[in-house]
């Protein structure tokens, strides 16, 4: 098979898909590089600290999605969005159901067990 | 300007956008063939790609439950090393990267050769990043961090190798891909393929997210 002759919109199209992944993987770096700092480098308070990581987490994720899956709010691409917010709800249910009964438990049982 | 001329605009705009939707990257109008069995089946992956994510997120949950039950035997701060983590993770981040360049040869070129290229290397980046996860399970073990010495480390062992499991059948995916392309040359299976193993691999590169967020980092810090 041969390099296939690109028309102008493709390229034009094929730049612009580049740049987002270059964007995508930028921004994931610096995502990723920050709480790792934190953690290495820095004595920063404890619950600042987890709240920086879960908050820098939470944004990778965004970003992977929008510029590796490329999950948007565009009309024809709503179903996997509403699939993933589908889930996610899914997973608050279960998950923070879980946290809770069982965070619940062991301070009603074992009180000095957890942090 | 008159509206017919706006809605000429937009159809044009349309039958360039192509007809499919599917989550990853969209093939569009040049590889027409097959269009609407690729869209179904990689919608399909999707949904089977969010069942997935309920077992992971179950599995943090039971982490989480499960950090104060170390039973006197080693914890995070004894057994994680920051620098391999700090490695796998910048190699599957990569991998992911690498793979959407794999995706993009495969949408505006069909030579072979650069997809094959993006692909090789993606496949590198994952098995490095499984030979740094086995050798840290190596060291866990080492001090003392087996599944069974407590109940923290079951839930440990639960997780974040059932993640390289992934990686690997992910990796074994990889090299089959290569073996089809080889024997059949870059057909329509052969590209459905690519994509869904592109949705897998950034959804495994999410799912480390998690781990390296929660797991390592909320563990050493």
């Amino acid at each position: 098979m041969s390099t296939r002759q690109l028309k102008e919109h493709e390229a034009r199209e094929c730049r612009t898909e580049q740049r987002s992944y270059v964007w995508g993987f930028a921004l994931a770096l610096v995502l990723t590089l920050i709480p790792f700092a934190l953690v290495a480098f820095t004595g920063v308070e404890r619950m600042t600290l987890w709240i920086t990581i879960g908050v820098c987490a939470l944004i990778q994720v965004v970003v992977h999605l929008r510029f590796f899956m490329h999950i948007t709010f565009a009309k024809n691409k709503r179903e996997d969005l509403l699939l993933i917010l589908f889930t996610v709800l899914i997973l608050v249910i279960l998950c923070g159901g879980t946290l809770w009964i069982l965070f619940d438990l062991y301070q009603r049982m074992m009180p000095g067990m957890m942090l | 300007m008159s509206s017919r001329n706006v809605i000429n605009l937009e159809r044009t705009d349309r039958h360039i956008e192509s007809r499919t939707r599917h989550p990853g990257l969209n093939l569009g109008a040049a590889h027409a063939e097959e269009e609407d069995t690729r869209e179904e089946m990689v919608f399909g992956f999707w949904v089977f790609m969010m069942s997935d994510l309920i077992i992971f997120g179950l599995l943090f949950a039971t982490y989480v439950t499960m950090l104060g039950g170390t039973a006197g035997g080693p914890g995070p701060k004894e057994l994680f090393e920051m620098k391999s983590v700090f490695i796998e993770t910048m190699l599957l981040l990569t991998s992911s990267f690498t793979f959407g360049m794999a995706s993009l040869a495969l949408k505006y070129r069909e030579d072979k050769s650069r997809l094959v290229f993006w692909l090789v290397v993606t496949l590198l980046l994952g098995v490095g990043f499984l030979f740094f996860e086995l050798k840290d399970f190596h060291t866990m073990f080492d001090k003392g961090g087996v599944p069974s010495r407590s109940g923290y480390l079951s839930a440990f062992f639960s997780l974040v190798p059932l993640h390289g499991l992934h990686v690997t059948g992910a990796c074994i995916w990889l090299l089959a891909l290569l073996g089809q392309m080889a024997v059949h040359g870059l057909d329509a299976p052969v590209k459905t393929g690519i994509l869904r193993l592109a949705i897998l691999w950034h959804f495994l590169d999410i799912v480390w997210i998690g781990i390296f967020s929660l797991v390592y980092l909320g563990g050493l810090s």
